[in-house]
């Protein structure tokens, strides 16, 4: 970024307030990653406790089917938001069915 | 109407917060603060006031809920002394820097170890470099006053900054002086409250305390220190303000005798009284001496104190605090000392510390003190480089 673009202190709002929220959706976490969440969807119970840990709220519930290998039939899906997902594995600890596996991301 | 009644220091400051009818009150007990807050709680307890008190583990916790309240628009108070000042440290930075105009008061009261309940200034001198406005009071009627101040200066759109007044540990909190309780109608009147435009308002949300990058960062602190001296200007109008409605006027500084005065002593807070009164007995004698008491601590009124001194030849700080390995070991003496120097008025400086962990300045002291100014106008004795440390043993 270039500095002389950016607005100096006399026309800056006071106290560092921002006005347009929410900027830090602007800020892709994601590239912090290096091992990235993956969830078996076939292990999944769906007990919603990755959804409940996760400190950044980047695992999505989603009203979509799945039907398990086993014939199971689930009418949500946990998905990962891997733009801000920062890799921490809480999930894949929380998790009581061992559905979620950190893998190491590769360059 | 103005009722006068026999209040320490701990209830004038109760009172004037009562007058002014916050919104939130959130503080942790310690001695000698603690009287304040309970008068608070049994204000609102009686439905005298309508505020919302929160119990809080922590003085860390009282400030940051004051904060929090603040940033919503709230009128908020807290108070501390010491150790509690010391464990709000890092929300007073937080609560300068975020803007908001919360009021303090601080029962000056010196810091552990040893602990030590007693009076000195360290914990005020503590918070120089916080971004507050700091305004340390003489008397419970200047405290009482101070805090309806305090409100329309903070509060003020050019300010939007917080605000500390101080009154002395025991000395003051503990002590019962005549203090006039004005009209709550009148003093509401006198600080209106306003909703800031830009709040925590699920309706229109923005962001407070957010990450500043080294991008970003800078400006704002460009920002404040703009601000703080520019509420320099705000003080002065509400002082006039003040005076003009309740008839009392208090400055950043109070000049005593020093019209033609060659020594003049620089002071703060309730010791003030007894240096008046040995000013006075070596004005008898012949001695042309006089005193400044320095109320707005900061931001630091280096103008009026060179305007004041300039004619002088001695200038002499005693001050109730210990600025541990500066250049000279006392925080009002280096701000006396580059204001001096900054306007080029080169006047000698003697340097006293007194009165830490309660000790008290014994008339004769402070007698002497003010003879040692004197004898180094006349060029009697040589002015000392180094600090004198009144009544220690050694």
């Amino acid at each position: 970024m270039s500095e002389s673009k950016l607005p100096g202190w006399k026309s800056l709002p006071i106290g560092a307030v921002i006005l347009n929220p929410p900027t830090s959706l602007r800020y892709k976490t994601g590239t912090w990653r290096v091992f990235r969440p993956v969830i078996d969807q076939d292990k999944c119970i769906r007990c919603r406790l990755c959804w409940a840990h996760c400190p950044d709220g980047v695992i999505k519930e989603l009203d979509k089917e799945y039907v398990t290998k086993d014939g199971k039939k689930y009418s949500v899906t946990y998905e990962i938001d891997y733009e801000y997902c920062k890799g921490c594995g809480i999930c894949a600890r929380v998790c009581p069915a061992k559905a979620i596996t950190m893998v190491e991301e590769v360059a | 109407m103005a009722r006068v009644v026999g209040l320490n220091g701990n209830y004038a400051i109760a009172y004037a917060v009562k007058a002014v009818d916050p919104d939130v009150i959130a503080a942790y007990p310690i001695t000698p603060q603690t009287a304040i807050v309970e008068k608070l709680a049994e204000f609102i307890a009686n439905g005298e006031l309508d505020a919302e008190y929160i119990h809080v583990e922590s003085e860390h916790s009282a400030l940051s809920t004051v904060v929090g309240a603040s940033a919503t628009g709230a009128r908020v108070f807290t108070a501390t002394s010491s150790q509690g000042l010391g464990l709000m440290y890092e929300i007073l930075f937080i609560t300068s820097s975020l803007r908001l105009p919360v009021v303090m008061c601080l029962v000056t009261r010196a810091y552990s170890a040893p602990i030590n309940i007693w009076c000195d200034h360290g914990d005020f001198m503590s918070a120089a470099d916080t971004g507050w406005i700091q305004y340390m009071s003489t008397s419970n009627q200047e405290a009482y006053d101070a805090i309806i101040m305090a409100y329309k200066i903070a509060e003020d759109p050019r300010v939007l900054l917080p605000m500390m007044v101080s009154i002395d540990g025991f000395i003051q909190s503990h002590t019962i002086e005549p203090v006039a309780l004005e009209d709550e109608e009148k003093v509401r009147k006198f600080v209106p409250k306003r909703l800031r435009e830009i709040r925590l308002d699920p309706d229109k949300p923005v962001t407070i305390g957010a990450l500043g990058d080294p991008d970003w960062y800078y400006e704002f602190k460009v920002q404040q220190q703009v601000a703080l001296e520019g509420a320099r200007k705000v003080f002065d109008e509400v002082v006039d303000a003040f005076a003009k409605e309740f008839g009392r006027r208090y400055g950043a500084l109070e000049p005593y005798r020093v019209e033609d005065a060659e020594a003049i002593l620089i002071t703060m807070g309730s010791t003030a009284g007894t240096f008046k009164v040995a000013i006075d007995k070596a004005r008898k004698e012949g001695a042309k001496v006089g005193m400044i008491t320095l109320k707005l601590y900061r931001p630091f009124p280096r103008d009026d104190i060179v305007k004041l001194v300039s004619n002088a030849k001695v200038v002499a700080i005693a001050e109730r605090d210990l600025f541990f390995g500066a250049a000279f070991p006392g925080y009002l003496f280096n701000d006396v000392a580059t204001s001096l120097y900054l306007a080029d008025v080169r006047v000698k400086l003697a340097g006293f510390i007194f009165g830490l962990g309660g000790r008290a300045l014994r008339f004769a002291e402070a007698y002497d003190i003010v003879k040692k100014m004197w004898s180094y106008a006349l060029g009697e004795a040589e002015v000392p480089t180094h600090p004198i440390f009144v009544g220690v043993r050694e």
